[in-house]
């Protein structure tokens, strides 16, 4: 049972969720409160953008400034809240569908220009709301309701994705280890810059139950027996790697910001 | 002295938003609407304001979105493509509430058409084009002058209404150079957001004023927690499924402009008086029609002239009118007829309306629609 302090981030207003018992996102959700909580973040001075899916409806959930935009499209308009007003905290919640597949322009954008947003992956592998389609994280082989014989095109590697387009900050967890999924967030939102932190979860209903993993706790020991922390990964070969997690951080880098450069390289210069 | 320039149509459109307090500008490029980019981006700067150059049309309207709840007064401005790009992010603009201005230079369609010819194929993309009904404000220059005059309203329009205001311009008008006169900053009025009244914690974000059906807007990082969503939503703006919650909020999206029809539409007239062939054009249109019109005057044909300057809401009651009498009405148009539609529906079969569509890239010449008034009158 989350603490009071919590529950007071928590819209009740919003109750009941649209969540399944037993889905991942609560425990994210969980651990974004937590993190904002740890750094003093105030409500009226946080911004949680979303885009479609599942994983959208949380920015409703939470008692701040939210926006409950279009479908792959969040990115954009919280880059407009941040320029516009940089003092804001601006963190983005968004799903593998929605961050890579429609929204994947805006993704490597944000991640360019390093804008001080924190953009928090939910990777579940599937188009969950919609009814199990096949997302650009679907792994190969996998079913879904549009890959009725298995998915045949190869997974985006979503830290890869964004460490390779400029992200200051690039992470990695699962829900079966919400601690660091708080510290990793929380070490995000501290970060001068674009930070993402992926962390996966599940859809039991959608996806577990045509790739055995059915019950939430079948996803909860799947992440577990999986994840491999980064600096073991490092010791062992790409054939023990095979099916396995990775979780940690792989990117922690002091590069520009865009805000901050905005102001000192552009307008600066204009005003002379 | 007044302070006067010799400017394009887009350099006017950008200094008019800029004296409308225009601080925010997102967009991408696009042909033939980009110098008012390019203008946002060296003067924005300047005035504290923020200039992005988005990855695409969509992330352009999205940014221009966010700043405005954010406290901007945001424009974007884009083209064709470019148009059709925006219009599903319009249409969050429309239900969530969020004042911004789009602007639209018209060229050639469909697809990538003709980017640097004149067109008017817009005029009901404007008015549909994002899926959903919603009530649509839309103004569309004829001179450089307006599109500066214009952009002023535009912000005001959107401000007060709380939603996007769209300016359908075209390539001719755009492009045109023409002198203009700036306003004097002490007799511009400028209208803003109204902002909420009660404390964050009383405040419920769509409960509208009952006199304008408007509800007070807070920007994030006011002070007030609030929900912005695409769905449709009661006045808490908590998301609703709930039949009498979604028609109320559907018909005041609709109500809170229809009420106010009245202070929004706008026309020009000359020689309506008696008029037995009336011309009805807009935009660039305008100026070849007026021109064909005071030559028919000379010849000794009562011919009037009736321009739209907001296409949407269409001047209905006001042409309805003042058109009683006409025999005929021609609608001349850069395109295959479209506000030729609304002409008929306006006159219900008391005029014959007649249109004529130029879709060839070109202007129409004043000859070109005098030869049409010759032929009707």
């Amino acid at each position: 049972m989350p603490g009071a302090e919590v529950l007071s981030w928590v819209r009740a207003r919003f109750m009941p969720h649209i969540w399944c018992p037993g889905c991942g996102h609560g425990i994210i959700m969980h651990a974004i409160i937590r993190a904002l909580i740890a750094l003093k973040k105030e409500k009226s001075q946080t911004v949680l953008a979303s885009g479609i899916g599942c994983s959208s409806r949380m920015a409703g959930y939470i008692d701040a400034c939210t926006l409950h935009s279009t479908h792959g499209r969040s990115l954009a308009f919280a880059t407009g809240i941040k320029l516009h007003k940089p003092e804001l905290t601006v963190v983005d919640v968004m799903g593998d569908g929605d961050c890579t597949a429609i929204g994947g322009n805006h993704f490597i954008h944000a991640c360019r220009r390093n804008i001080d947003i924190t953009a928090i992956v939910m990777n579940n592998n599937i188009y969950g709301m919609t009814g199990g389609q096949a997302s650009p994280t679907t792994p190969m082989g996998a079913w879904a309701t549009t890959t009725p014989y298995g998915a045949v095109d190869p997974a985006f590697d979503i830290c890869k994705l964004a460490e390779g387009a400029g992200a200051s900050y690039v992470a990695r967890t699962t829900i079966a280890n919400p601690r660091q999924a708080e510290t990793f967030i929380s070490n995000g939102i501290k970060k001068k810059g674009f930070a993402v932190i992926e962390v996966l979860t599940h859809c039991h209903t959608q996806f577990g139950r045509k790739n055995d993993r059915r019950l939430p706790f079948d996803n909860y020991t799947f992440f577990k027996d999986a994840s491999v922390p980064l600096a073991k990964a490092q010791t062992m070969t790409p054939e023990e790697l095979q099916g396995k997690i990775v979780c940690g951080e792989f990117v922690n880098r002091d590069i520009p910001e865009y805000t901050e450069q905005y102001e000192k390289l552009v307008i600066e210069k204009a005003r002379g | 002295m007044a302070d006067v320039a010799f400017w394009q149509g887009n350099t006017a459109l950008a200094h008019g938003a800029l004296m409308a307090g225009c601080n925010f500008f997102g967009g991408y490029p696009i042909t033939p609407s980009t110098e008012i980019a390019e203008v946002m981006a060296e003067e924005l700067p300047k005035r504290n304001g923020h200039f992005i150059q988005m990855e695409d049309e969509i992330a352009g309207i999205a940014s221009v979105i966010g700043a405005s709840i954010a406290g901007a007064k945001a424009l974007t401005a884009t083209s064709g493509p470019g148009f059709s790009l925006k219009q599903e992010n319009l249409g969050l603009a429309y239900i969530a509430e969020i004042p911004i201005v789009v602007v639209d230079v018209m060229r050639g369609g469909p697809s990538t058409g003709l980017p640097t010819k004149a067109a008017q194929q817009d005029v009901m993309q404007a008015r549909w084009g994002t899926h959903g009904d919603h009530a649509t404000i839309c103004y569309a220059p004829s001179s450089v002058q307006e599109c500066y005059d214009l952009a002023i309203k535009a912000f005001n329009m959107a401000e007060r209404f709380r939603q996007p205001v769209l300016i359908l311009s075209d390539e001719v008008v755009g492009h045109m150079r023409e002198k203009i006169v700036m306003r004097d900053p002490a007799s511009v009025r400028l209208m803003d957001r109204v902002k909420p009244s009660v404390a964050p914690e009383k405040f419920t974000p769509y409960e509208p004023n009952p006199l304008t059906g408007v509800p007070p807007m807070a920007s994030f990082g006011d002070g007030y927690r609030w929900h912005v969503t695409g769905l449709t939503s009661n006045d808490w703006g908590f998301p609703t499924g709930n039949p009498p919650e979604i028609e109320k909020k559907m018909l005041r999206l609709m109500s809170k402009v229809g009420r106010a029809r009245d202070e929004i539409v706008e026309y020009e007239t000359e020689y309506m008086d008696g008029a037995s062939v009336v011309v009805v054009a807009y935009g660039s249109v305008g100026r070849s029609a007026m021109r064909a019109v005071r030559d028919a005057r000379k010849k000794g044909i009562a011919a009037g002239f009736f321009r739209p300057i907001t296409l949407w809401p269409f001047p209905d009651v006001e042409l309805s009118k003042m058109a009683l009498g006409a025999k005929t009405i021609i609608v001349p148009e850069l395109n295959c007829g479209q506000m030729v539609l609304e002409v008929e529906r306006v006159m219900k079969g008391r005029s014959k309306v007649q249109g004529l569509s130029l879709v060839n890239g070109e202007l129409f010449k004043p000859s070109e629609i005098l030869n049409k008034i010759e032929e009707v009158a």
